[in-house]
């Protein structure tokens, strides 16, 4: 196994450069990332990187207004402008059927606002130009005339029976109601359990609007061939399969003539899942100016106008009887912006929320979503998260922590209580969920022990008597990811399942071919390994192939964690179908029967006499030469896999927080993390480890800094980085990881997904600590304050005056 | 107007508009695509290029401003096919995920390296701090913390023939 080079011996990525192979391990194991190699050269291929000749550039000129009618647009001058090549507003998109896109969430959506501008910062005009300078200049010479209209911000607000009419487009729209109230779970059951609790605690909690905010961000080059009518798109997404499908229905282009090619992505984290107007617009101007169109965004357009997360409003109860946790119930009121995109299986409006019962055996559970419109960004995207599973993690870990105060038992101890236990899986949740597999007190004795629970609570009792505020929080999360099964989930009509293409050349050496699409995660190196592990063919002679959709099977892509999950479910799924067809060609090599062969990694040998065998390379070059091959049996080596995961994969964790707060400034310093996550098998633990650090930091972000907020007027007062903060190194502890490993039993490789998971666990986890904290300093007057805690949230709670962030 | 400048050793000279920014100059003039742009506002570091030795953002400096001067960007650390220690210490230590901060990242850290009195004992706050300016999304700087370290060591031991 390769382990990391101790400082100042030979490194072996040099000797890599010399032509030497690299330690690898032939399957799952620490190895460093075969896709280092040009990113830490400077040599990634980003959407920026594309040159095409004869490019031209493209820019949206945006609303300055919240709500607002279009009166006139006059475009004359900006036509006028030597550089500019083409400018296309609503009326010409009309011309070219384009003018309305559709939503992941069945509702329509204005590439270019034409009757009403309804969220700041909304498209409304689109220049084509010689080079990006001079279309940023076009861009003041286009003169609209706005009527200015009141906006709605608030969702509470939305309802109102004087609340403006944003849906005005949609035929029979009589107010701002998103989509019809969703339920799951058992209202009467669930009322009859609160009716015989002991406890009952009652808190508003509310998931504020954030913004996942990859460092590289959104764009496309359309390259349309008038002559041919190939569509040839760059354009770092995270489905491209499923984008060229929608491209394909919304254009009205043949599909086989659209090629997507994602090159190197920088980040997604949910942001580069939608279809946005600007792709749209690239691409019609493409065929308008009869170039490829370069258009990529600012950061103010990416983080005022592309898809945001969670805003969720939550009432919620939750109750106890004979010290464990029996009932949960909550009301959610969803603020979906202007135009709804919430990203999410079909059948599923609000995602995977349902979810709400997280870790713990309950009698009972009730939840219903409402959603509504309202004069902001569209997006409702799942920001490192399986489709609102965060919310509703968010939601019961702060639940559980609030009821243990209330009961005043210790926050662990009313978990343990109350955890599902193991001799209970596969578990029927109240709401509906089939979790798979876990062992949870094991997992959280781990994390109390490498935290030293017992003293931190001491520590805890000793700084308060000096003053000092200290605040302990906890958090455990069940996720369920890796959608989904074909029966249950589709988007758009496209089944969740993702197909994989193995080739095994004549030497040896092989390329597989997935439709998950990395943004970062290490596809290149954990996917070979796979096919490593399933083949004994070593990793460094396996080429990951992705991110073009002419060259890699259908699959919908990586978000929701679904990458191991069903992806890796394919890829070990077509490494076997190679291995059997490996067997049968072996069996002829040899001149026994298949039944008489087994299998070691990288060999089929004749039972009984291990000598005497036939190694997967020497199989691959049989099965391509001139040799006769078994009967009815294809030359070649080589198969294809689609994978329909049976269920979801249900990782989970154990998180403890311990934050300083300043009693003078409300600054919350997270002192310690602790992360124990089970994630089943793991492939590679370096770029697990590396997945969870870079989650925590996210969920860091969103529980002490993160907001996007908006003006009465509608203006989001978020638009850059001054505005919209960020976890730099500084506001990030060294993350203390611990693992237990609780194999997936339905997964080939008993895999479970794991990007998203400490995203999820870490901002009730670091809210808990930053309430615990407040609790213990004001003597138990303060139990509730909504994330982000900053210092003047944070300062205002302790006063005694927490307010909804706005 | 007619800007030069000498970029990992090379002399540049353009006729660029006055307000073409330093970023868009090596990415566009230079044809170097390793810098990357990620904010305009100088809050994520993604742009960050070595000005003299000193790290800078390049998207809110002129290419103007750097007339006369020595810019290094990430093509400028590997010399004669070898890596150089920072770039061989985010692989090892996984310090990189999507890549798209990795080059500001990397240079922050060779400056970082060079102008420590004792890069072997540097704390892990002085790494923290010299890396606060750039934004990564992906690696939550665990692991930038110890690949910078990793270099400082390496050359330290290469320093004294331990290799």
């Amino acid at each position: 196994m390769a382990t990391e080079t101790a400082p100042g011996k030979m490194a072996t990525w040099l000797e890599d450069a010399k032509g030497e192979v690299q330690d690898a391990p032939i399957g799952y194991g620490r190895m460093k990332r075969k896709e280092d190699a040009r990113f830490i050269r400077g040599k990634g291929n980003y959407l920026d990187d594309v040159r095409l000749p004869g490019m031209v550039h493209g820019a949206i000129l945006r609303s300055p207004y919240g709500h607002a009618r279009i009166l006139s647009i006059d475009t004359s001058k900006a036509l006028a402008h030597p550089k500019v090549a083409a400018v296309v507003i609503a009326k010409d998109l009309e011309t070219l059927g384009l003018a309305w896109m559709p939503t992941i969430s069945y509702d329509t959506q204005a590439v270019l606002a034409g009757d009403k501008v309804r969220f700041h910062m909304q498209e409304v005009a689109f220049v084509v130009a010689l080079d990006a300078y001079s279309a940023q200049d076009a861009l003041a010479l286009i003169e609209v005339e706005y009527e200015v209209l009141p906006a709605i911000v608030n969702a509470r607000k939305a309802m109102d029976a004087d609340a403006p009419l944003i849906r005005d487009d949609k035929v029979g729209q009589t107010n701002n109601l998103a989509s019809p109230t969703w339920e799951a779970g058992d209202k009467a059951a669930t009322d009859r359990v609160f009716a015989e609790a002991d406890t009952i605690v009652t808190r508003d909690i509310i998931d504020p609007r954030v913004h996942p905010s990859p460092m590289e961000t959104c764009g496309m080059v359309a390259d349309m061939n008038p002559e041919t009518g190939q569509l040839n798109i760059y354009n770092g997404n995270q489905a491209p399969h499923a984008h060229r499908t929608v491209y394909a229905q919304v254009a009205g282009l043949p599909e086989h003539r659209i090629r997507i090619l994602c090159n190197d992505i920088g980040g997604g984290f949910g942001n580069k899942v939608p279809v946005y107007p600007g792709y749209v617009c690239a691409i019609a101007g493409s065929i308008v100016a009869g170039a490829p169109v370069k258009w990529i965004e600012d950061r103010s357009e990416n983080l005022v106008s592309t898809g945001f997360a969670r805003d969720y409003i939550m009432q919620s109860q939750m109750c106890a009887k004979g010290g464990k946790i029996t009932g949960l119930r909550v009301d959610v009121l969803a603020d979906h912006g202007a135009f709804d995109s919430t990203a999410q299986p079909t059948k599923f409006p609000a995602g995977f929320f349902h979810i709400v019962t997280g870790s713990y055996d309950l009698d009972a559970a009730h939840c219903t979503v409402t959603a509504v419109y309202t004069n902001k960004a569209p997006g409702g995207v799942a920001y490192r998260c399986s489709f609102r599973i965060t919310e509703a993690v968010y939601l019961v870990e702060r639940m559980v922590e609030a009821l243990a105060w209330e009961m005043n038992v210790d926050p662990i101890e009313l978990r343990m209580r109350s955890f599902i236990r193991p001799e209970q899986f596969p578990y029927e949740t109240a709401t509906g969920w089939t979790y798979d597999s876990g062992d949870y007190h094991k997992t959280m004795k781990v994390a109390m022990e490498i935290a030293g629970y017992d003293q931190l609570r001491q520590e805890q009792q000793e700084k308060a008597a000096k003053g000092e505020i200290m605040g302990i929080g906890i958090a455990f999360f069940t996720e369920g990811v890796g959608a989904g099964p074909r029966k249950h989930m589709d988007i758009l009509g496209l089944a969740m399942n993702d197909g994989a293409d193995l080739r095994v050349h004549p030497s040896g050496k092989a390329v597989v071919s997935i439709s998950a699409q990395t943004q970062g995660q290490g596809h290149e190196t954990t996917f070979a390994q796979i096919v490593a592990e399933e083949l004994g063919i070593s990793p460094n002679d396996i080429t990951v192939r992705h991110g073009d959709t002419d060259k890699t099977p259908y699959g919908l892509g990586t978000y929701g964690s679904r990458s191991t999950p069903v992806s890796g479910g394919a890829v070990a799924v077509v490494s076997r179908k190679v291995r059997d067809k490996a067997r049968l060609i072996a069996a002829r090599m040899l001149e026994t029967r298949p039944e008489d062969l087994a299998w070691e990694k990288g060999r089929w040998y004749v039972r009984g006499d291990q000598s005497k065998g036939a190694a997967i390379e020497d199989i691959a070059e049989y099965s391509y030469s001139g040799s006769p091959m078994p009967e009815g049996l294809e030359g070649g080596l080589d198969a294809q896999a689609v994978y329909d995961p049976p269920n979801l994969t249900y990782p989970y964790g154990a998180y403890i927080a311990v934050v300083d707060i300043d009693p003078g400034t409300g600054h919350v310093h997270c002192r310690r993390f602790i992360a124990v996550d089970d994630c089943g098998v793991r492939i590679n633990p370096m770029v697990v480890d590396g997945q969870i650090h870079g989650g925590l930091t996210e969920g860091v972000g969103q529980a002490l800094m993160e907001l996007i907020s908006f003006d009465e007027q509608g203006n989001c007062v978020n638009a850059s980085f001054m505005d919209y903060l960020l976890p730099t190194a500084l506001e990030c502890p060294e993350f203390e990881l611990g693992e237990t490993v609780t194999p997936c039993p339905h997964h080939p490789i008993g895999a479970k997904g794991v990007g998203e998971s400490p995203c999820v666990g870490s901002p009730p986890c670091i809210t808990n600590a930053v309430i615990d904290g407040l609790r213990v300093h004001t003597q138990g007057r303060v139990r509730h304050m909504d994330m982000p805690c900053n210092p003047a949230r944070t300062w205002a709670a302790m006063q005694g005056n927490a307010a909804p962030p706005q | 107007m007619l800007v030069s400048m000498s970029i990992n050793g090379q002399t540049h000279s353009h006729d660029v508009e006055p307000r073409m920014l330093l970023v868009h100059y090596i990415r566009e003039m230079a044809e170097l695509h390793g810098t990357h742009w990620g904010c305009d506002t100088s809050n994520c570091g993604i742009c960050v290029v070595l000005m003299d030795g000193d790290p800078i953002k390049s998207c809110t400096t002129l290419a103007a401003m750097a007339e006369g001067h020595e810019i290094t960007t990430v093509e400028g650390l590997e010399k004669n096919g070898v890596l150089d220690p920072i770039q061989q210490g985010f692989h090892e230590m996984h310090a990189l995920q999507c890549g798209f901060c990795t080059p500001g990242m990397m240079v922050t850290g060779r400056a970082l390296i060079d102008q420590h009195p004792n890069p072997t004992q540097m704390t892990d706050y002085e790494i923290r701090e010299a890396i606060s300016g750039g934004l990564c999304r992906c690696t939550g700087y665990v692991n930038i913390v110890k690949a910078i370290r990793w270099a400082a060591a390496y050359e330290a031991a290469a320093a004294t023939g331990g290799n």
